[in-house]
């Protein structure tokens, strides 16, 4: 069981721990942001999008009202924004399963809205605000088949 | 011509009859919001489901209210993105059946294009090149176009959050209910826009580019720092207000005079902020603009505006080929 634990002192830290952070990741995984507003996750994502090979020219923007966004790196990247999602047949406007055991990696903000559908594998990431800039990370693998 | 239009990239399922693209003959939006505030929810349903109960009931409204029948109709004019998937296929299938059934032409319609022609439906056509701030909950960017047939040129735009979801996320941070904008706009009205210096990010002197993210965490650092006690909510929305205006205002000027032109629109649903467009009246007094600017009801997401740009689109490339394998499209532009 993978458990890793950072403390990150601006954004910048967050964006170079989230693309080292993205090596681990293959077809198939699926990361999942805890966290209140404004503590990083959209930031968090961002790295983790410039380690999956998605061009940095490429702006990954808050999918708050797509729902989803995808894009096209050495793993296709889908980044999912619960916010807004209130009844679970809101997730029904949205290819969920399709997406979370699919080929790529799909990055979750707000899972707690995810219910039943939350995955039993999983990468965990709770992103806590530590002062103004700061954030404690901790990456914790859920239910993988470790040999 | 008189053409149909039919819109449902997000929340709201909307229809309207527009002849050739200028005459108004009916506006018909069937808002989540509306339906759903009585009952206590606060925030829109998402389902796909939603626009499926709404769609045939606004077209066949939207018929009514400009008094003809689809035989009156020379073309349907529908949003193909970017949005929701999911909401848009509602909007694309209805018009699609429709013009299949009714051999109708389609032509497909860019939203954001849309709402540009929002702000010229009650005033004089632009007479030379503009500039046009898109900002809404979804979309935050600058275009620039030779003419309003003519598509929009992307100039710069949002890196992380859009503008109206900066005002959705702070109204919720402070409990200030739904929808965000008008909620902050009001209680804005009672606030000091100086009591607390927020971040404005311009990201370098010539970009054009936009980010909300770190004002967003700003707001909930101070939030998680001071007693409610030590300052007033209507100084604080008032504050954060004018930090997005600001750079919203900066960044138009800065484009505006980059393409050297006079004409400056601003559209979406953050276009009906009244701080917005009372600082936009002045910039345009300064630097001579003709300022262009939609009724309240135009600026939030409605099918007038997508009949209207279908028209413009019809008189660039004319209807959409293949009208059946034509699908819905997340991002464009």
């Amino acid at each position: 069981m993978c458990k890793i634990n950072y403390l990150s002192k601006s954004a910048d830290d967050t964006v170079g721990f989230a693309i080292t952070f993205a090596e681990k990741l293959k077809p198939g995984d699926v990361v999942t942001l805890w966290g209140d507003m404004g503590a990083g996750k959209t930031t968090f994502t961002r790295g983790l999008a410039w380690g999956l090979g998605i061009p940095r020219k490429c702006p990954i923007t808050s999918p708050t009202f797509t729902l989803v966004n995808e894009y096209s790196g050495r793993l296709t990247l889908y980044h999912i924004d619960l916010y807004r999602v209130q009844a679970t047949e809101d997730l029904e406007t949205l290819p969920l399963r399709e997406i979370l055991f699919g080929d790529g990696v799909a990055v979750v903000e707000w899972p707690e809205k995810l219910g039943e559908v939350l995955p039993e594998n999983r990468w965990d990431v709770r992103i806590k605000i530590v002062d103004e800039n700061s954030r404690r990370i901790e990456i914790e693998q859920i239910g993988a088949d470790e040999p | 011509m008189r053409i149909l239009g039919v819109e449902s990239s997000c929340d709201e399922t909307a229809a309207a009859v527009v002849e050739d693209g200028r005459r108004v003959l009916s506006n018909v939006v069937s808002s989540q919001i509306a339906v759903h505030r009585p009952f206590g929810g606060v925030v829109p349903e998402l389902a796909s489901r939603k626009h499926v109960e709404a769609i045939l009931y606004v077209v066949e409204a939207a018929l009514e209210e400009a008094e003809c029948s689809m035989n009156d109709i020379d073309a349907i004019a529908v949003t193909r993105g970017p949005g929701l998937i999911g909401s848009l296929i509602v909007g694309i299938s209805a018009a699609k059946a429709i013009a299949y059934a009714l051999e109708k032409p389609l032509i497909d319609v860019n939203h954001l294009e849309g709402h540009i022609h929002a702000a010229f439906l009650d005033s004089d056509l632009p007479n030379a090149p503009f500039v046009c701030l898109v900002v809404s909950g979804g979309h935050t960017a600058l275009y620039y176009s030779e003419s309003l047939d003519q598509p929009p040129e992307f100039l710069g735009g949002t890196l992380d959050d859009a503008a109206g979801e900066a005002f959705d996320k702070v109204a919720k941070l402070l409990g200030l209910g739904y929808p965000g904008g008008v909620v902050i706009d009001q209680l804005s009205e009672q606030g000091n826009p100086t009591a607390i210096d927020f971040p404005r990010v311009y990201l370098g002197k010539d970009s054009l580019d936009f980010s909300f993210s770190g004002l967003k965490t700003a707001v909930v650092n101070f939030v998680r720092t001071h007693s409610p006690l030590t300052y007033r909510v209507e100084d604080l929305v008032a504050s954060f207000q004018e930090a997005v205006v600001d750079v919203l205002v900066a960044k138009t000027v800065l484009a505006a005079n980059m393409k050297g032109v006079k004409n400056v629109a601003v559209v979406g649903g953050v276009a009906a902020n009244r701080r917005l467009r009372h600082k936009f009246e002045e910039k345009a007094i300064d630097n001579r603009w003709k300022l262009y600017v939609p009724p309240i009801h135009l600026c939030t997401d409605n099918a007038v505006m997508i009949a209207a740009a279908g028209y413009g689109v019809w008189k660039r490339k004319g209807f959409t080929r293949d009208i059946l394998t034509l699908d819905a499209v997340s991002r464009w532009y």
